[in-house]
């Protein structure tokens, strides 16, 4: 099965891009990442819900978000800046995690209208350094481990 | 518990992925393997053993002599580390497609 989501990056360097088709017109697709409450929705899963704090969909806007846990502990907190806000073409921001060691990172996002019902979304993401992408690309294979640690915990708990 | 994030420190040094690009090859002795860096023979050892300790390479003895070789299933994971970080995307995608499915309807 073809899969719907592509990540390239090429050993070494210090960028990726992330390319997706959607079944959706290219004015839907930018609406998800125009308007904060459609934001909270995607962005929200079963370990976290998204709150927006604040976004400026403009140019020289800035935008934050906080992930909180079921009990409402912030677990997550991210931010940055919007220096291009073309609506169904491209945006253009940074991506800073909020108390983390790492860097600052750079997004390019381009809407790209295939037919009027679907649309492709191409993230090219900009790291400092090849070793910051490569420890950025691990974070979920990390944290995966770690609910995979957590889930057999709660099992061996159990068995107690 | 710690084995797998230590595969990625491991690899994270650029002699001890040098030392995994050559004996991807073939199968070498320690010495071989030395011979073919800069760096002072213990200090290729201590990679050599940081490597074995992850399992990325395995030791085989053959005679008098040890030769490594890579552990393919080993290097698999490795390999496969972007996975998760695909998938997160695809599943945050496809929650954005389902989300906008309902604005359009709505229109």
């Amino acid at each position: 099965m073809e899969l719907k989501t592509k990540i390239h990056a090429e050993d070494g360097k210090h960028d990726l891009t992330i390319t997706r088709e959607f079944d959706l017109p290219v004015e839907l697709l930018f609406r998800a990442h125009a308007e904060a409450e459609i934001f909270e929705q995607w962005m929200s899963h079963e370990y976290g819900t998204v709150k927006v704090v604040k976004f400026e969909a403009r140019r020289h806007g800035g935008w934050e978000f906080q992930t909180s846990d079921a009990a409402g502990n912030v677990i997550f907190s991210a931010n940055g800046t919007i220096h291009e806000f073309i609506p169904d073409a491209k945006i253009t921001r940074t991506f800073e995690m909020a108390n983390s060691p790492f860097d600052v990172q750079l997004e390019f996002l381009e809407f790209e209208r295939l037919s009027d019902e679907t649309s492709k979304l191409r993230m090219h993401v900009v790291y400092r350094s090849a070793e910051l992408r490569d420890q950025m690309l691990k974070l979920p294979f990390a944290s995966g481990l770690n609910m995979a640690h957590d889930r057999l915990q709660d099992i061996v708990g159990n068995l107690r | 518990m710690n084995l797998r994030r230590d595969v990625f420190q491991a690899i994270a040094d650029p002699t001890r992925r040098a030392i995994l690009v050559l004996v991807a090859s073939q199968s070498m002795t320690a010495g071989t393997i030395a011979s073919n860096f800069d760096t002072a023979r213990p200090t290729v050892s201590k990679h050599l053993q940081i490597l074995t300790e992850c399992e990325l390479l395995e030791p085989e003895q053959n005679g008098r002599e040890i030769f490594y070789h890579l552990n393919p299933k080993k290097m698999k994971e490795i390999a496969d580390f972007i996975e998760p970080f695909r998938k997160m995307w695809d599943d945050r995608f496809n929650k954005l497609e389902a989300v906008m499915k309902k604005y359009k309807t709505k229109k």
